[in-house]
């Protein structure tokens, strides 16, 4: 039916007259690994759920892996992944007996979910503590043992609540790390999280939400382009009068900004990556050119700017 | 494309069987119940008080044997200071072990943080709840049937003489009615844990309903008796009518429900569970033992209200859940 792994048209929740989602027409395809923004309330997790088909959508429509999950509740949870928001196991069983539970519900059993859990305990890195209790397990591990948990059905869409909330920057860094991995074998990946530096590292594209709309959907330039209106940032150090160095990058073509940060360094903005003639332009206004480097966009940036412009609008 | 997304009509159904992954649910909760400290320290008390009573009791029927052609049943229901007779320990025991077998079924997986995971996976809810009810009736049936068992083989050594198959049928039958009995609480129980997030609240309202029923209800039953029907003038007519009507309300609790057919099966000597007037004992002979079907027919209705009792609870729980949102 459709090339896209996830589809919604116009998909709205309603919860006692409070819209939860609204009209949210989101498309991600094949492989990609989709990012989910939006402050806690936004609607991220009402999303997720109407996605697996645990939560029934007021109006709209969801096509999941080119099926309904509301219809073919079976078949798209047997392909799908979901990693809730702290993820939850039975405590006072092993990891390789949670696992089993899953694999059961899965319609595995013998050998076949064996060897299947014991693989994905060894993908996880959890193959040495697999027989202690869950219980026992750091907040990393138990992260860990999340994905392992979605890799039993051999799911083609992992869909994941804030995987890395609560994770220290380095558990954080290789779970990232493990989605990389997932997407180079073709399993397409949903996050949702509002860590955003994270989000930025790992995913193709973003949508961001805000009151149960997205609002803004693309690759973090793009939305750069859209919020900013601008896509890059190149940051110089330069010696010499600052008069002069700042006449010479105002004529730079291209830019759409330059401030004088403080001492030597000045910031150029731009819509695309001008730094061969800003090094140019700096160098001929007669200065010593110390350093030059492009800044990557930051989601964070993004995020703040969209959101005080919405205050903004609000007030006014 | 129309606007207005098309009413769900009952001709598109669901994909697949409800029940897929039930089995999975099921020996899940039952090695779960089973090997818990919770159920050690029941089974432990359990297997005690019917140790307890029963030695007590054959040390009564010891004096008297030979005389009674159903002294195996007599094992149950024979007393001696200061035990109670083992069924009168069932009364409550059986209660407490089914409310404690699912006061947590449903709020404990919400609490843990499982319950989004477990329904992630490609099953329906009827599979969850369901495998939960039959695991933890299961479990019970399990447990009562090994005190039954136990009982017996007590009795076969202690008393030194077999058990007749009229014993038999009407000890199975009895077992049975203890199983259903306790499905009524579990199912109680349960509706309770969908009901509150925090599984003490549902633990002290399941044992609230029960203390209810079992301390309470009597004394409003010949309350309200006595405001339904009173007794104005006396006649024999009025009383009778007044303690039908009590009779009536009283049978509103499933303790009385559960207390009536042991009575009758244990029994076989009883001829009705209401009210005998002599001119209706005519032609009996007293004291003599009624047969089987007589007995089954007797409590019928007790019987079966037992069972639609769990029914309806669990159909209750059913509903209540469907409906829950699983976001947590």
């Amino acid at each position: 039916m459709s090339e896209y792994v996830i589809e919604t048209v116009n998909l709205t929740k309603k919860y006692d007259g409070f819209t939860a989602v609204n009209n949210l027409n989101l498309r991600v395809e094949k492989g990609e690994v989709f990012g989910l923004l939006g402050p806690n309330g936004a609607g991220k997790t009402t999303t997720i759920l109407m996605l697996l088909g645990l939560t029934d959508p007021t109006s709209g429509k969801v096509t999941v892996l080119g099926m309904d999950p509301t219809r073919k509740t079976l078949s798209v949870k047997s392909k799908v992944g979901y990693i809730p928001d702290t993820v939850g196991f039975y405590d006072e069983l092993t990891a390789k007996e949670n696992l089993i539970y899953i694999a059961k519900l899965n319609g595995l059993s013998g050998s076949t979910a064996y060897q299947r859990i014991d693989e994905v305990l060894a993908r996880v890195g959890l193959a040495d503590v697999a027989d202690q209790r869950v219980g026992t397990y750091s907040r990393g591990m138990r992260q860990r043992l999340g994905v392992a948990d979605v890799l039993i059905k051999q799911p083609q869409l992992i869909i994941m609540d804030e995987p890395t909330q609560g994770l220290d920057p380095e558990r954080a860094r290789e779970f990232l790390h493990m989605i990389r991995s997932l997407k180079e074998e073709g399993i397409t990946i949903l996050l949702s999280s509002h860590l955003l530096h994270q989000v930025q590292i790992v995913c193709d594209r973003v949508g961001l939400f805000h009151r149960g709309r997205m609002v803004l959907e693309g690759t973090v330039s793009e939305l750069a382009k859209k919020v900013l209106g601008r896509a890059y940032r190149v940051v110089l150090e330069a010696q010499g009068s600052p008069q002069d160095i700042l006449e010479a990058l105002e004529k730079v073509p291209g830019q759409v900004g330059v401030r004088h940060l403080e001492g030597t360094r000045y910031e150029v903005e731009a819509e695309s990556d001008i730094r061969p003639e800003v090094a140019r332009a700096v160098v001929q206004s007669g200065a010593n050119l110390l350093g030059l480097e492009v800044e990557a966009q930051s989601l964070d940036e993004i995020y703040a700017r969209y959101f005080e412009e919405v205050k903004h609008a609000q007030k006014e | 494309m129309p606007k207005r997304s098309k009413p769900a009509s009952p001709a598109v159904e669901r994909e697949g069987s409800p029940w897929t992954g039930l089995w999975a649910v099921v020996t899940k909760e039952m090695a779960d119940h089973l090997t818990s400290a919770r159920m050690r320290i029941l089974e432990i008390l359990i297997v005690l008080t019917a140790a307890g009573s029963v030695y007590a009791a054959m040390s009564v029927l010891r004096e008297t044997i030979g005389q009674d052609p159903f002294l195996f049943l007599k094992l149950f229901t024979t007393s001696r200071e200061p035990l109670p007779a083992f069924i009168s320990f069932l009364v409550f025991l059986v209660p407490l072990i089914s409310i404690a077998l699912t006061f947590d079924s449903i709020n404990a997986e919400f609490s843990r943080r499982t319950m989004s995971r477990v329904l992630a996976q490609p099953i329906y809810r009827d599979a969850l709840l369901m495998g939960k009810f039959l695991g933890a009736f299961f479990t019970l049936a399990l447990v009562l049937t090994a005190i039954w068992l136990l009982i017996y083989g007590l009795g076969i050594v202690g008393l030194g003489l077999p058990p007749n198959t009229e014993e038999v049928a009407r000890s199975l039958l009895f077992l049975l009615t203890t199983i259903f009995y306790g499905g009524i609480w579990l199912a109680l129980a349960m509706v309770f844990s969908i009901v509150f997030r925090q599984p003490a609240t549902a633990a002290l309202a399941s044992i609230a309903v029960w203390l209810f029923f079992t301390v309470f209800w009597g004394i409003l039953a010949s309350l309200f008796a006595q405001i339904l029907s009173p007794v104005q003038i006396g006649t024999l007519t009025e009383i009778v009518r007044q303690t039908e009507t009590q009779l009536a309300l009283s049978r509103l609790s499933p303790n009385t429900l559960y207390a009536e057919t042991m009575l009758a099966l244990l029994q076989p000597t009883v001829r009705s569970t209401g009210l005998l007037l002599p001119f209706q004992l005519e032609g009996a002979v007293m004291g003599s033992p009624l047969p089987l079907g007589q007995s089954v027919l007797i409590i019928w209705p007790q019987f079966t209200g037992l069972i639609a009792i769990t029914i309806l609870l669990f159909a209750l729980s059913y509903v209540l859940f469907q409906r829950q949102e699983i976001r947590a």
